[in-house]
């Protein structure tokens, strides 16, 4: 029987090559074809899964523990609809994008596929060895992306990611090695059983340095310096990728990590930490992109809050009932697939305004309101999710979060969440009420191409339907 | 599904499809706007009317989608609700038609109208929603899709209004998320009940229930501009003429007074709410709102912001007449809900009017306007009278059902602040009517722009709205005994709050 598994890996390593020997023009075209059949496979992948439950597929025949085992259950197949959605309208704006301007184009198919391929495969493997694999190849085809615009901020910025994701992964393959030297597998399957609440110290250490590693990747409060300038100085169509997809692969890891593999050892203190980490990125990455002028910036600080929400769910599903923790668990879930299509779609609209209007800055866009009403609307709309205002996916995941602190009587989360709520409102009409307000007398408006709008339109839209279809995101992610 | 089950979505599609259409017509499109406009407005006062009647024959119309585990976005078209998307279509196919004269040739009109029409699908949603998280979502939908209507000028002053408009509202929102969220908690799915549905709840949850009904209530009385969450409401005045009408009548402030109603009525029920001791409290804050609203109307000598204070005050009579506990106060409030909507839009339309034809916003400037513009004057005069409460018109109606409802509920004090609040509306209208009608015209007009022609004072346009609206107020009152009123129906909606319940 054909099995879309192996091919959401080959698939993108194939065009990728492709596309760096023929070069952005051909490439490009093979992109969209590429990701058209990806994201096929996705959906069939996710029809399978819920119909027959989560699998193991051992590639080439030979299983684990001599050959490599890949496994799918409801949440990677989550993840994987997630990514290849994304990436496909993307592909349609990166080439209005970089029309008539080969030198980014060239490196960015090669690089955009390598970095799917190696998301792809990081949500289907299934030993923590071959994560580490994934994730140092997803790492340096981000820092590729970075870089690919050329000039001294954006390589000023890749290096500083360049060494964020080096750390990161370091402390991860650190963790690896721990786990390894006590239990003598790698294996997530063979793990989970041997990991008990009584473990030696070296697999809480080993714990701690994998979470650690993935929270720098993640970019969480502190470790979110690198974010703002990688993701605010890289051209758009690389920063909705980075933004939206590529920081959720290691928080996926981190669900990963926390409620299979080392759930017998994760306490309450650790959770209420976590929490309180996420807490301070809400707050302080809100706060930030109040005070930012640069339409990007003020963009990349509200994925630095927006992740700060993600780990809110730890303290709200950590030693509390298990109907509450799942709760939280799915509200997280859909706060992450909300999160990539409005982040995508905020990216690519603001990237779209500072190509009409040739100025980066918010103060630039005035008058946007009558120039470029549907890429307006695009960012008001995945605005409306970013708030967390009904009816968006993002209400929807908040509402669950929201029902499981009152549930376990953790009132302080409530506050934060209002509160960050409140914030990411300021912030998003800040830029709204500039758009209203008149051009100035020398603006000068470029027309745009309608690719440069309506897939930005359509990622915020489907963030924003979200909201009514949730059902069916939960029904897949608890496929077993 | 079955017809009964499309009917309140097809209400609500025969607004937002028609909005959305006009989102993406170019400017110079005029006569296609104003048509899908006036089309969508036709059919949802078609669709309406057909509902009321089935309705009255005890058809019911429901439909229900499930968003998550345990959360359906629901709508009903019960008694109430029915009330409340009447006058909202009524109202809206008139502001329609006020609007597109009113926005001749200014920029942004496909901008205004499509918004405009999100905001009556907002306003339909709230009325329809049968469920607090559906009432939810279209209450901050509301919000958001008023927004753009309130900094529609984009000037500075604008602006400001926007912004203020904004913090008020999104953190009254967020109140009643907390509420909502908590209730849900509680009780599970929070359907609207006639007669409540949080009174099986036993009595270690007071506590719990008393603080969730501050935060909804909290939530509700930003948009019900209840004092002291008020402060949005006079800067809002800023937006467009028809914005303010239909903001001030319909949709806005009417949403928050009418989501009070449903709170009080249908998620706690009037007997438990009294149990709870929560009637008094919001009594009292109305109260305070009534007199405060008139007081400050008195020393504005801006029109629409004199109207605006006005508003505060009269739209707290019907969180006044919700807290009087009995069913003669319930027929009160409610049967404001519509009398202060077509009272206080006939008052914004001649306002606009003014504004637009003869460039006066001052109260100052209104010397010997009846003469130049009689039939507008003659609609503000019936519109202010309304208000001050003489009979037999709209407003007297309400008054009276309030006063026996305040004895009924044995809270005598209530007669006074009804007493004082007529005195103080007729402080703040008898003036402006004095200067209009008495006063003679002895310098030229702020700036006229729509020169007197034919022997029509202004655009038709423009002055049938306000037309109709003082002839629904005088009929309003003078038929209120008859099968078709809105008395009567707020009679309906009373006998079955009250069903349970034995005086």
């Amino acid at each position: 029987m054909f099995d879309p598994i192996p091919w959401l890996i080959l698939l993108p390593l194939i065009w990728a090559t492709l596309a760096f020997i023929y070069g952005p023009g051909r490439g490009g075209r093979l992109a969209v074809a590429g990701l058209t059949l990806q994201l096929a496979l996705a959906a069939i992948l996710a029809q399978q899964i819920v119909a027959d439950g989560a699998r193991v597929y051992a590639v080439g025949g030979w299983g684990a523990p001599l050959g490599i085992d890949l496994a799918v259950d409801g949440l990677s197949a989550v993840m994987l609809l997630l990514t290849q959605a994304v990436a496909f309208p993307l592909a349609f704006y990166a080439r209005a994008y970089f029309a008539g301007n080969a030198h980014p184009l060239r490196y960015f198919w090669p690089l955009t596929g390598y970095l799917l391929a190696a998301m792809n495969a990081l949500f289907l493997s299934a030993d923590v060895f071959n994560i580490y694999v994934t994730l140092e190849l997803l790492g340096l085809a981000a820092v590729g992306l970075v870089a690919v615009a050329g000039g001294a901020g954006p390589i000023s910025a890749a290096m500083r990611y360049l060494l964020a994701t080096l750390l990161g992964s370091g402390a991860y393959l650190l963790g690896v090695a721990l786990l390894y030297g006590v239990y003598g597998s790698v294996s997530l399957a063979e793990l989970a059983p041997l990991i008990e609440a009584d473990a030696p110290v070296a697999v809480s250490l080993a714990a701690a340095l994998m979470m650690l590693g993935l929270m720098l990747k993640t970019a969480l409060f502190p470790f979110h310096f690198w974010l703002p300038p990688a993701h605010g100085g890289a051209p758009a169509p690389v920063s909705a990728l980075l933004s939206a997809l590529v920081i959720k692969a290691s928080f996926y890891l981190i669900l990963r990590l926390w409620f299979d593999l080392f759930a017998p050892i994760v306490n309450v203190t650790a959770a209420q930490f976590l929490g309180a980490l996420g807490a301070g990125a809400v707050l302080w990455g809100s706060l930030q992109a109040l005070r930012q002028t640069h339409l990007k910036r003020l963009v990349a600080y509200s994925t630095v809050a927006q992740v700060g929400y993600l780990f809110l769910l730890f303290p709200l599903a950590t030693g509390v009932s298990s109907e509450v923790a799942a709760s939280a668990l799915q509200g997280g879930v859909l706060l992450v697939v909300a999160h990539g299509l409005a982040k995508a779609a905020m990216f690519a609209a603001a990237g779209a305004m500072i190509a009409a209007t040739g100025r980066d800055e918010i103060a630039g866009i005035a008058g946007v309101a009558a120039r470029l009403p549907l890429t307006l609307f695009t960012f008001a709309l995945a605005g409306v999710t970013i708030m967390g205002l009904p009816p968006s996916g993002g209400f929807a995941a908040k509402w669950l979060l929201l029902g499981a602190a009152l549930a376990s009587g953790q009132w302080w989360w409530i506050v934060v969440m209002v509160v960050g709520g409140l914030l990411s409102a300021a912030y998003v009409f800040k830029v709204l009420r500039q758009a209203f307000l008149p051009a100035a007398e020398t603006a000068n408006f470029k027309p745009l191409p309608r690719m440069l709008e309506w897939p930005a339109f359509l990622l915020a839209l489907a963030s924003l339907v979200l909201g009514l279809g949730g059902g069916e995101v939960l029904s897949l992610l608890g496929a077993a | 599904m079955s017809l009964n089950e499309t009917l309140p979505l097809l209400v609500l599609i025969s607004s937002l499809l028609p909005g959305l259409i006009i989102f993406t017509l170019p400017e110079e499109r005029h006569g296609l706007r104003s048509l899908l406009n006036l089309v969508g407005a036709i059919l949802k006062l078609l669709l309406i009317g057909y509902m009321l009647w089935g309705v009255m024959h005890g058809e019911e119309y429901v439909f229900r989608h499930n968003i998550l585990p345990g959360l359906d976005l629901v709508f009903e078209a019960d008694a109430l609700a029915m009330l409340f998307v009447t006058l909202s279509a009524a109202l809206w196919f008139l502001t329609t038609l006020y609007a597109i004269g009113y926005l001749e040739n200014s920029p942004h009109r496909s901008r205004f109208f499509g918004f405009f029409s999100l905001c009556v699908t907002a306003t339909v949603g709230v009325a329809m929603s049968g469920n607090l998280f559906t009432f939810f979502i279209f209450y901050e939908l509301l919000t958001l899709s008023t927004y753009p209507l309130v900094v529609h000028r984009g000037t500075e002053q604008a602006m400001r209004a926007g912004h203020v408009y904004l913090t008020y509202t999104l953190g009254g929102g967020a109140l009643f998320l907390i509420g909502t969220v908590w209730l849900y908690g509680l009780a599970g799915q929070v359907e609207f009940t006639p007669g409540g549905m949080l009174a099986t709840l036993g009595p270690e949850y007071t506590g719990q229930l008393q603080i969730v009904f501050l935060l909804l209530i909290a939530g509700l009385g930003v948009k019900a501009a209840l004092v002291p969450l008020h402060g949005w409401l006079p800067l809002a005045m800023v937006a467009p003429a028809p914005v303010s009408a239909l903001l001030h009548a319909v949709a806005v402030v009417k949403a928050g007074a009418f989501g009070i109603v449903r709170v009080v009525y249908e998620v706690y029920g009037v007997e438990f709410a009294q149990s709870l001791h929560l009637l008094i409290p919001l009594a009292v804050a109305a109260s305070v709102t009534i007199i405060w609203g008139s007081l400050r109307a008195l020393f504005q000598d801006d029109l629409k912001r004199r109207l605006a204070y006005s508003t505060i005050s009269q739209v707290s009579y019907i969180a006044l007449g919700v807290a009087l506990f009995g069913p003669v106060g319930t027929i009160g409030g409610v049967v404001h809900l519509v009398h202060q909507g077509i009272m206080k839009i006939t008052l914004f339309f001649c306002a606009g009017n003014y504004a637009e034809t003869l460039g006066i916003h001052k109260i100052s400037e209104m010397d010997g306007v009846g003469r130049r513009m009689p039939w507008t004057t003659v609609a503000f005069t019936v519109g202010a009278f309304g208000m001050i409460g003489l009979p037999p018109l709209a407003g007297f109606i309400s008054k009276w059902y309030l006063g026996l409802g305040a004895l009924e509920a044995q809270m005598p004090w209530v007669l006074a602040v009804l007493l004082a609040s007529s005195l103080l509306n007729a402080a703040y209208f008898l003036p402006v009517l004095h200067r209009a009608w008495f006063r003679p015209r002895t310098e030229a007009w702020p700036e006229e722009r729509i020169p007197m022609q034919n022997g029509c004072e202004t655009a038709w346009l423009l002055l049938i709205p306000p037309l109709v609206t003082a002839t629904a107020t005088v009929l309003a009152g003078l038929f209120a005994a008859s099968a078709i009123s809105p008395l009567d129906w707020a009679k309906l909606i009373a006998t079955r709050e009250y069903l349970h319940w034995v005086p």
